[in-house]
Order: C-alpha cells, then structure tokens, then sequence
C-alpha cells in the first residue's frame, strides 16, 4: 500500500478567518443544489453503496470553521453543512479542505492520505470504503459542479481552483525521488 | 468414529520425536498416525533415518501409517522430498501440496488439512482421482462439513478437532527473521520452541504462534464438544496434532468422549487440565472468528 | 511483456485502459472474486461495458474469480464463470481444482489462468493445472526470486504472469486463515483479507491503534505513517523482540527488475490494487507503460518514470531478490 509523507494543504489562516463569519444557508442551500445537479449527472452514483446506502457521514474539513453532514438514502441524499459534527454519525472524515474534495474528485488516492496521516477517518470504516468507491467511479468534478452554479461567489471557487492546481497530488508529486526511499531485502 | 494424530508440526529433537511416535504406539488410542515433514523441508534431514522404525513399531501395535508431504514446495530439494514420498514403499501418502498428486497417480492416497477442499465439486474431482479420505481445510464452517460429508459418502471426511490451527504458511522463516538469522543459515532456532514461539499483540493479549515458516493460532483448536455433531454429519475422523502436552491424554480424553463414555464438558475440562491453561477455540467450526470458543449447549 | 492492469470499478477500467494497459482484470460485485470490498467491483451488465470499452481500445480483459467456492452454493461461482464469458471476457482467473473442471469441461474454448490464489509454486504443481484443465498461464505465487522464475518457465512450458508493483502478501497466497481466525471472514472463502467490517482506529493523544475484531494490529506515533491493520503487517510481541515480526508495512515495486523478468521469460507484468482509487491505478499504469516503452526500445528505465509511483514510501523487491539465497 502506498504511504503518502506530502500533506496536502491546508487553508490560509486567513481565508479561514474569512470565512468564519460567513452565515450557514447560503452555503447550505449551494451545496444542496451541488448535490442535486451532481446527482442529475451520476444517478447511481449511490447505487454503488449497495448495503450502505443510508450511512450517515461526516466531512469535517479541519482548516474550515463547518463541516457537512452527508446522508446517502439512495432515493434522496442529503448534504447539511453544520458548525461541527453531531454525534451518532457513521463515521467521520476530517482532514484539510483541499485533501477531501481531491479525493471526491480522484486526484488523491485516500489510501495514501490516511496512511499519510492528513485525514483521520473514524467510525464504521466499511461505510468509508463504500463511499470511497462509489465516489471514485463516478469520476466527479466537484469544483467544477459548484462553480458552474455559483453565480456571485464564483471568485470563492476559483480560489479553491487555483489552491488545487497548486498543490501536487499526495499520490504523484514532489517527495523523495526514488534514490531516497528505502528498497528493502526480504528478510 | 476414528482419531487420526496428524505430524509433529514443530522441530522436535530427533530422539524426543522418535519416543513420542513409540508411546503414541504402545499407549494412545489412536487409529491413523501421519508420519513426516509438512512445515520445513531443513528439518526433515535430523529425523528422516528414525522414521522406519518408527513406522515399524505404529504398524506392530495395529496402527495405520501415513506419509505426510510438505505443505509449501518451491525448490529443487523440496520437489525431490515430495516424489520420494511415494517411492519404494505402499504406505499412503497424505498429499499436502498439489505438487503431490503427480507422484500418487494411480494409487490410493489421502487429502491433507493443507489442500483446498471447500466444495463439493472439489471434492469429487478429488475422489475420482484417487483419494481415499480427505482432512477439510480447518476454517471450514460446520455447514460446509455437513455439505461435503453428505456428497461424498464413500470418502473417510477427517476434520481438524484439537492443536494449533495452521493459519498459513510462507516461502520465509520468521524464526529466522526474528533471531536476525537467514533462512539458509537459519541455526535450527526454531527448536528452541517446541509448541511454538508466542506472538502476542501489543497489549499482551494471546493471538498468534510462529514454528519457522508456519504460522499457528495461539489457541488450540478444541472440538471435544462437538463430537456428536461431526459424527451425525458423517465425519468419521478426528485429527488431534501433536503439542507439548501429554498427547496420549488428550486422545484417550477424546476417545472416551467420541464413544460416549465421557460427557463433552467434562472432556473440556479434562483438556483444560491436560493442556494447562493453553485458551480452547471452535470458533471455525461455528463459523465465526476462528479464535473464539462456544459452549456447545447440551441437552441432559 | 504484457502489463495487466487492476479495475475496481467501471472508471478505474477506462482510466487503465486509457493509461495503457495490455489487459485489465476485474471481478463480480460478490464473494467470487478476492477483492469483494464494499462499493467495488462489476455488475455483470457494467462487465459487458467495460469490456466493450476495452476490446475497441484493444484491450484485454481477464476476470477474477478467484475465491473458493462455498459448499452447498457452488451455483454463484458457476453462474460467475458464464456471466464473465458471455460478457466477452477473454480470459477467467481461477483457483478451484472443482471451478476449473467445470470450466474446463462447460467451455472447453474458454481461456484459463491459474490465479495467484492457487499458489502453483513450482512446475509439477503447474503442470498439474496445465495438463488436467487445459490452463494456458499461471500467476506466480510471490514467494519466488527470479531465478526460481526463470526455472519454471524453461521447465513448465507455460505463460507465466508475475506481480511487480502494490500490496504484498508474504504468505503463500490462497492458504492463509489469519483473517478468518481474527474476524470469520477469509481471502479463500469471502474474498476479504482483514475486512474493513472489522477494522477500527483509535486516536489517543495523537496516536492512533488500529485494531482488528478483538485484537490490536498497530500502534502508531504522532508522526509516524499509518498503515492498514493488515494482519500479516502488524506488529507483534514475542519474548525475543516487539514489531513488525512478518512484515513491515511495505509494498512490493519490481520496476527494476524488468529486465531479469524479461529475461527470466516472463509472459505478463502484474499490479496490484483492484481496491485502491483511480488516480492510484493511472498513475501506476502510466509509469510501468514509460518503462516498458524504454524497455522495448533497450533504453535504460529512468528513475523520473517512476517516481510518480514511488513517493514516499516504503517498497521491497520481495522474493523476487531473496537474501537468503
């Protein structure tokens, strides 16, 4: 399995500190709308879920002052942004903003982001997986869904466009060339 | 039904090995006995010129002999250990590799614990090839024992029924491994832990064995509660294999109870005795985790 | 050499295809196939897709049943065998002496690979499946070096496939309960190894346990690399050390072994990871295409085509360069 060292980044104190202030409905009826124009385009996304279809999970970006609650009932899913987590969620995955969206979107591997330790991932792991997945084959561009709709706050977008172009992906990017690591014997 | 002592797993002195097998001869009730090297294809040279006699003295006390074949084979030298197997004797070969079954072509032989049987379709392909009695994997669950004893009917089912499980096996030796050692000059540490070397979790909790390549439960299997159910499915044998405790004990434990004469909780509480504090599993067999042990819920 | 390629889901194929992959290999969404994690894998209908995809590339897809089928419900397997070969596939990997027969004798034009879950560890043992079940290639156990290798191949006059980059098992595969002991879930029987059902992380002031069913696999440091609870990667307590007693947490990268496999007669170059993301498998796809183009062409493989997929972390050359040899 791959180990990933390169974190991916994390905000600006600033951008955080920006964005605190910001009041919770407009966020939530955007994203809401994200969900159903991503839902429009991927009708099975959450078929894939199979058993797990109706997990409750919580993203908790750990460099944004919300966090989302996301309810995949395969007949209508839900996206609910809170200030934190409630309890009896699923599971929960936190980690930064950048790391969570490029792993919905398939630039980053997650496997290498836990190993790497830039998310925590906790609760009922197969629910993760589930999601993982079915997240994974619907080849999603979650940005470009939500800049695509968003209107006035497109300049909030392109923020985090520009963020993610900058940052190598944990799974292909800079870190140690392969004269560094370690290529061990087998025993 | 009948008890079968598997091989000695564990790199044993050739002298202790040889007075097992000649108390197991002259003492323990025991209808089959499984001679020879399943684990390590380097130990076998310490004890290979005692195993005539040793066959010798179980066949004079009534007992049936088998050659057990090496459970993993990748080199030369163990590719040649396995083809002699069957030369110039007509003792029957337990075949614990497919490597095996070139060389018992045509001749009546046995399936052993090693050997993928899962199914029923395996099964028979297996039977129409020659063998005559077959050792299930030992994670199988109770009803896939059911299953297989119902479809084949004219093969001797043996299930593993007490000792370590065999939980896998490797081309490395993790005692070798774990003494700084290679393999190829592993220094035989493994004898130096003749029921295993304890791999316990990091909070001390019993979990795993290590014996050279194999890697064992920490638990022994223990199915004295169950006796009946194998027997009403059609298991007509039981294989006990071989730890440092009192071995004769534990077959005249199980002989006892498989005949009705011993009630099944006092058969566990007999082993408890035997086995000296060693944790029981039958959680395989009850399809769950393998480690687990139930009570078998018996009706008086 | 061929480079067969892992598919978990419909996107990862098309993204291993694209990438340049010779062949993909993939599995059913059930226990027929020993990546059967939640969220994976093909229906029968999204196969026929996949594989449509594929052939128009002129890709090959090879389909994984690999796991042993369950006494009394043999049905699911066979009906696995049929589903895959009416969907196109060009080739079934397989493991059961009884699913073989049957495929061997139901379609006798089928192409059959010995899976790695055979563990056909030498050429008697590939012989047998050669000559009883027609079988064209075998998947080498990953408990050979390369002169082992290379002996099979002159000896067993068969395609041999062998694995070059991802997770590593250091058990001889399709012969290993450490799951099924800890969980009740098995590799051979669920096509699970240390299943996510069972797995939890605790984090306890900044360091995290994993844990599998009852039992703790690993501890980790606040800044040390996580790894999965992997039963043979975990570490252990015995009275002679405490680690890492089977394995560390490594993954098995090949790369610069090509030219000896080559030489050695190898048919196919495996990779590992049915389970991991679709960035994970363009990536590593990308990379091994880079160097077996710079093969192909006796030029050397140059580190940059690989560092894509070496980043960071910690790989072995397995058993394929044994120290103990």
């Amino acid at each position: 399995m791959t180990i990933s060292h390169t974190p991916a980044g994390a905000f600006p104190p600033l951008i955080t500190l920006a964005l605190r202030p910001l009041p919770l409905l407009p966020l939530q009826l955007f994203l809401s709308a994200v969900l159903r124009r991503i839902l429009g385009q991927h009708p099975r996304m959450f078929e894939r879920l199979g058993p797990y279809a109706g997990r409750s999970y919580g993203l908790a970006p750990s460099d944004l002052p919300f966090a989302f609650v996301l309810h995949t009932a395969s007949t209508a899913p839900t996206i609910t942004v809170v200030r934190s987590l409630p309890p009896g969620l699923d599971a929960r995955i936190s980690g930064p903003f950048s790391a969570l969206i490029g792993m919905a979107n398939g630039n980053y591997d997650g496997d290498a982001l836990f190993f790497s330790r830039t998310i925590v991932v906790e609760g009922d792991i197969e629910a993760v997986l589930a999601l993982r997945n079915a997240v994974d084959d619907a080849d999603l561009n979650i940005l470009h869904e939500g800049a695509a709709l968003l209107g006035p706050l497109r300049q909030f977008g392109e923020i985090l466009l520009t963020r993610r172009k900058s940052r190598p992906a944990p799974d292909g990017g800079e870190g140690p060339s392969r004269s560094d690591r370690s290529v061990r014997s087998w025993n | 039904m009948k008890l079968t002592l598997g091989p000695v797993l564990y790199n044993w002195e050739p002298d202790v090995w040889r007075d097992f097998y000649f108390r197991i001869a002259d003492e323990a009730p025991i209808d089959t006995v499984c001679v020879g090297e399943v684990v390590c294809s380097k130990r076998l040279p310490f004890y290979q010129d005692l195993i005539p006699e040793v066959i010798d003295r179980l066949i004079a006390s009534g007992k049936d002999v088998m050659l057990s074949s090496l459970a993993l084979v990748t080199l030369e030298r163990e590719r040649k250990q396995t083809a002699s197997l069957a030369k110039g004797s007509d003792i029957v070969v337990e075949v614990n590799d497919i490597t095996a079954l070139k060389h018992v072509a045509g001749r009546a032989h046995a399936i052993g614990p090693y050997v993928n049987v899962y199914n029923e379709t395996t099964l028979a392909w297996l039977v129409r090839n020659g063998a005559l009695r077959v050792c299930l994997p030992p994670e199988l669950p109770a009803s896939s024992i059911a299953t297989l004893a119902k479809a084949c009917s004219d093969v001797e089912i043996e299930v593993w029924s007490f000792g370590r499980v065999p939980l896998a096996i490797s081309a490395r030796c993790y005692h070798a491994r774990l003494h700084k050692l290679t393999k190829d000059n592993c220094q035989f540490v493994c004898g130096k832990d003749p029921d295993g070397l304890s791999a316990d979790t990091l909070d001390q909790q019993a979990f795993l064995t290590v014996n050279g390549v194999q890697t064992l439960s920490a638990s022994y299997v223990s199915l004295i509660e169950n006796l009946s159910d194998l027997a009403s499915m059609g298991v007509r044998s039981c294989r006990i294999s071989p730890q440092t405790c009192d071995m004769v004990a534990v077959s005249r434990t199980f002989r006892q109870a498989a005949d009705g004469a011993l009630d099944p909780q006092e058969g566990r509480r007999s082993l408890d005795l035997i086995c000296e504090g060693i944790p029981f599993s039958n959680g395989f067999f009850n399809g769950s985790a393998g480690v687990r042990y139930r009570i078998a819920n018996v009706l008086r | 050499m061929e480079l067969i390629c892992p598919a978990g889901t419909p996107s990862s194929l098309r993204a291993a295809v694209d990438a340049g992959a010779d062949a993909i290999y993939c599995g059913f969404r059930n226990e027929t196939n020993a990546r059967n994690f939640p969220g994976l894998n093909f229906s029968p209908e999204e196969l026929a897709d996949g594989v449509a995809y594929a052939h128009r590339k002129g890709v090959k897809v090879l389909v994984a049943i690999n796991t042993f089928p369950r006494a009394g419900a043999i049905e699911l397997w066979r009906r696995a065998v049929g589903d895959a070969l009416g969907a196109g596939a060009d080739a079934l990997i397989l493991c059961d002496i009884g699913l073989m027969s049957y495929a061997a004798e139901r379609y006798p034009a089928a192409r059959l690979h010995v899976s790695v879950q055979a563990a056909a560890a030498n050429a008697d043992a590939i012989r047998f499946y050669m000559e009883r079940f027609n079988a064209k290639r075998v998947v080498l156990p990953r408990v050979l070096s390369v002169s082992e290798i290379a002996a099979i191949v002159r000896e067993a006059g068969c395609e041999v496939e062998v694995f070059v980059f991802g997770g590593l098992c250091v058990m001889a595969e399709g012969r290993c309960s450490l799951s099924s002991y800890a969980t009740g879930l098995s590799p051979n029987m669920n096509g699970v190894c240390s299943p996510a059902s069972h797995v939890a992380y605790e984090e306890k002031g900044g360091a995290v346990v994993s844990r599998l069913g009852d039992f703790t696999i690993n501890k980790f440091g606040k800044e040390e690399p996580a790894a999965y609870p992997t039963l043979c990667k975990g570490r252990f307590r015995t009275e002679i050390s405490t680690g890492y007693i089977f394995e560390d947490p490594v993954s098995l990268d090949a790369a610069t072994l090509l030219p000896s496999l080559r030489k050695a007669g190898v048919t196919a170059l495996k990779i590992e990871g049915r389970q991991r993301s679709r960035a994970y498998i363009e990536n590593v796809v990308r990379s091994f295409r880079e160097a077996l183009a710079a093969l192909e062409n006796e030029q050397p493989i140059s580190e940059r085509m690989l560092e894509a997929i070496s980043e960071g972390q910690s790989n072995t050359l397995g058993a394929y360069r044994k120290t103990w040899r």
